[in-house]
C-alpha cells in the first residue's frame, strides 16, 4: 500500500483553494447576486454616458451582467490591462463614463503607469471597479491584491473605496459616476452579503459612518473587514464588551473629521482591513492621528507583510488573523489586559 | 475669401473637388514645414539645446496635418467636430507647438517662452497647459491606446472626425503600443489614422540597434491594419498617402510609417553625430536660421 492511498483514506478531507467564481457568502447570509453588474445596468438606463469595459474578465468581475443586458454600451478590450486603461481614457475624454474591471492586481500592478497618466493627471472620470481585493481568493500572490491601497494611496486625485457589501457596492456605483474625477473600487463578487441595511446606514462618497456604538473598543473597519467587525461586536455583547464599529469605505479623500472625532473618545482602538498592515487604512489614519497631535495608540488587524500562501480562504482569513473568530479572540485579550 | 479660405475659417477639411489646385495646397504646406521648423529653432535656441533634431524631422507630417489635413477651429480648440491628433511623444513638443502656431491656435509670441518656468509650452507636451494639446505624452506607448478609446467614442457619437496618433519607432518598444494595435484592428477602428515617425533614433542609439522593429509596416498589417510607408520629407507622397489612407473604405485602422532624418532642412544637424539630445552651441543659431532658409530656398 502506497503512503498516498493511506493517508486519503484516514486523514479528515482537507479544505481546497477556492475557485476563481466563488463567493465569499457563508450559506446562512443575505445576499444579492453580482450588485455591481446590476447597479451598473440601472444607472445606465438613466444615463447613456455610461460604458463598460473589461480585459478578459467580465464574466469574473459581475460586469458581465451589464454586458448582457446592454452589449452596445460594452467593449472587450482582451487580456491588455493597459489598452484597457488608455481605451476608457479616450472614452472619458469624449464625454463617455467608462467602468473598467478586471482584477485588483493586475489593474494596480500591471497598468499603474496608464492609471496614473491617462486618468488621474488627466482628471477624468474614469471608475475602476476591481475583484478580488486583499484575501478574497486562495490563488496565492499572482491573485491576491494585498497591497493595492498601497500601491495606489500615493496617486494625486485618485478616490478609493472599498465596500463592505452588496450595500455598499449598490449605492456607491451612482456615486462613483456623479463624480467627477477617476475613482478605484474594490468590488466584491459572485453572491455578496448584505449587512449594511440592518443598520441605519447609508453609503456617501467620502464618508466614515458610525454603523454602531460602544463604550470599550472601537473598531474603525473598511472594506469586508467592517463585515467581520460587526460579526465581531455582536459575539463580544456576550463577554460584556461594548464594540464600536467606524466604517471608513472611501480611503482616500479620508473623511479625517469624524476618524479624530470618534478616536477622541476614550477606547481601545483597532484598524481592520482587508489588505497589508502596510500603506492602507491602519497607515491612514495613523497618520491622522500624529498630524493632529494625538498619542492615541492603535493596533492594525490586517494581513502580514508577506506574500500569502495558497489554500481556502478559512483556512487562511484564520491563519492571517483577519476572520471574525481571531478578531473576538483579539479584542478579548486586548480588553482583558486593559482591565487586568 | 476663396474657397480654401472660408473652409479653414470654419475649420472644415479642404474639399478635394475646390478650386484650389492641388500644386497650391503643395506649395502651402511647404511654406508651412518652413514655418514650423523655424519656429522649432526658435524654442530650441532658448535652452540651446533638446530635441530640436526629432522637431526638424516631423515638421514636414505636422504641416501636412495642421495646414491641411486636419479640421480644426483656430479660436476654438475643443470643438466637437475637430480632428484630434494625438502627440504620444511628448519630447516633441516643440514641433507640435510650432505647428498649432501655424495653424493659429497658439501665438508666435509665446514661443521664446518654450521650457522656461510657468510658460504654458512645457519641454514635454501635456493637455493640461497647452490649448490644442490633445494629451499628455511623455511616457511612451499611451498614446495609441488614448486613440482606441478616442475613436470609439466618435463612432458612438457619429462624429466623423478623426483621430490620428504620431508615434515613435521607439515607442514600438512598448508592448502597450501592440495591446492598442490589437484592440485597434479587432474593433475595425477605421477612424484611427497613426503615423510612425521612423528616424532610427531613441535614447540609446540607432532604434534598429536598441531593439529591431522592422518590418514595421506589416508587423501593423498583421494587427489587421492597413499600413503605408513613405518617405516622411516627400510631401506629395505625404499628403497622398494621409489622403487615402482617409478615403480607405476598409473597416480597419490606418498607419503611416514615414521613414524620416533628424534635423532634415538644416545641414549641418543632418550631418552631425545623430543624438536622441543634441547640443547646439549659441553661435550656431544664427547658421542653422541661414541653412533652413537655403534648404527652403533651393
Amino acid at each position: 500500500m502506497s503512503i498516498h492511498t493511506s493517508t486519503a483514506a484516514t486523514a479528515p478531507k482537507r479544505l481546497t483553494s477556492d475557485a476563481m467564481s466563488a463567493s465569499l457568502a457563508r450559506e446562512d447570509q443575505r445576499v444579492t447576486a453580482a450588485p455591481l453588474g446590476h447597479a451598473l445596468v440601472e444607472l445606465a438606463q438613466e444615463d447613456d454616458r455610461i460604458i463598460g469595459l473589461s480585459a478578459d474578465l467580465a464574466k469574473y468581475t459581475d460586469l458581465h451582467v451589464f454586458r448582457d443586458a446592454m452589449p452596445d454600451r460594452f467593449y472587450q478590450i482582451g487580456m491588455a490591462e493597459q489598452a484597457l486603461v488608455g481605451s476608457a481614457a479616450g472614452l472619458a475624454l469624449e464625454g463617455f463614463v467608462p467602468f473598467v474591471s478586471t482584477y485588483s492586481v493586475f489593474a494596480t500592478r500591471r497598468a499603474y503607469d496608464f492609471l496614473c497618466l491617462d486618468i488621474a493627471e488627466a482628471g477624468l472620470n474614469v471608475n475602476m471597479v476591481c475583484a478580488l481585493p486583499g484575501l478574497t481568493t486562495g490563488y496565492g500572490p499572482s491573485h491576491q491584491a494585498t497591497e493595492d491601497l498601497a500601491i495606489l494611496r500615493g496617486m494625486p486625485d485618485l478616490t478609493i473605496v472599498d465596500p463592505c457589501d452588496a450595500v455598499d457596492i449598490e449605492q456607491a456605483v451612482p456615486q462613483l459616476a456623479a463624480h467627477d474625477g477617476p475613482t478605484y473600487t474594490r468590488i466584491l463578487r459572485g453572491k455578496v452579503p448584505r449587512v449594511l441595511d440592518e443598520y441605519d446606514y447609508s453609503f456617501e462618497l467620502g464618508k466614515a459612518k458610525l454603523v454602531r456604538d460602544g463604550a470599550d473598543v472601537l473598531l474603525v473597519s473598511t472594506g469586508l473587514m467592517t463585515e467581520r467587525a460587526l460579526e465581531a461586536a455582536r459575539e463580544l455583547e456576550a463577554d460584556r464588551i461594548d464594540v464600536a464599529v467606524l466604517h471608513v469605505p472611501t480611503l482616500k479623500p479620508l473623511d479625517e473629521e469624524t476618524i479624530l472625532h470618534e478616536l477622541g473618545k476614550d477606547r481601545l482602538v483597532m484598524t481592520c482591513e482587508n489588505h497589508t498592515v502596510i500603506g492602507g487604512l491602519f497607515d491612514a489614519v495613523a497618520h491622522t492621528l500624529v498630524r493632529n497631535g494625538s498619542g492615541r495608540q492603535v493596533t492594525p488587524v490586517g494581513l502580514p507583510d508577506e506574500f500569502l500562501n495558497a489554500g481556502a480562504l478559512p483556512t487562511l482569513s484564520d491563519r492571517y488573523g483577519v476572520s471574525t473568530g481571531k478578531l473576538v479572540e483579539r479584542i478579548r485579550a486586548m480588553h482583558g489586559a486593559a482591565h487586568r | 475669401m476663396n474657397t480654401e479660405d472660408s473652409a479653414r475659417a470654419t475649420g472644415e477639411r479642404i474639399p478635394a473637388e475646390t478650386t484650389v489646385t492641388r500644386q497650391k495646397r503643395l506649395e502651402r504646406i511647404r511654406e508651412a514645414a518652413f514655418n514650423i521648423r523655424s519656429s522649432a529653432l526658435i524654442q530650441a535656441e532658448v535652452q540651446g539645446q533638446g530635441y530640436i533634431g526629432q522637431a526638424l524631422d516631423i515638421a514636414d507630417v505636422l504641416a501636412v496635418l495642421y495646414a491641411d489635413q486636419l479640421a480644426l477651429r483656430p479660436d476654438d480648440p475643443e470643438w466637437e467636430g475637430r480632428d484630434r491628433c494625438l502627440l504620444s511623444i511628448g519630447h516633441y513638443a516643440l514641433a507640435l507647438y510650432a505647428a498649432l502656431v501655424e495653424a493659429k491656435v497658439l501665438p508666435a509670441e509665446e514661443l521664446d517662452t518654450y521650457a522656461t518656468d510657468d510658460s504654458r509650452l512645457p519641454m514635454s507636451a501635456m493637455a493640461s497647459y497647452t490649448p490644442g494639446v490633445e494629451i499628455s505624452g511623455g511616457s511612451l506607448g499611451h498614446g495609441l491606446t488614448i486613440a482606441n478609446g478616442i475613436a470609439m467614442g466618435l463612432k458612438r457619437k457619429d462624429n466623423p472626425a478623426f483621430v490620428y496618433n504620431i508615434l515613435s519607432d521607439g515607442e514600438l518598444n512598448e508592448g502597450s503600443t501592440w495591446e492598442a494595435a490589437a484592440v485597434a484592428g479587432h474593433h475595425e477602428l477605421d477612424n484611427l489614422i497613426a503615423i510612425v515617425d521612423f528616424n532610427d533614433q531613441q535614447a540609446d542609439g540607432k532604434s534598429s540597434g536598441v531593439l529591431g522593429m522592422e518590418p514595421v509596416d506589416q508587423k501593423f498589417e498583421t494587427f489587421g491594419w492597413i499600413a503605408r510607408r513613405v518617405d516622411g520629407h516627400d510631401l506629395p507622397a505625404l499628403l497622398t498617402a494621409l489622403e487615402e489612407l482617409r478615403a480607405e473604405e476598409a473597416g480597419k485602422p490606418r498607419c503611416l510609417v514615414v521613414d524620416t532624418k533628424l534635423g532634415k532642412g538644416v545641414e549641418f544637424l543632418e550631418t552631425r553625430e545623430k543624438l536622441h539630445f543634441m547640443r547646439v552651441a549659441p553661435d550656431e543659431w544664427a547658421t542653422a536660421h541661414q541653412q533652413l532658409k537655403e534648404s527652403y530656398e533651393a
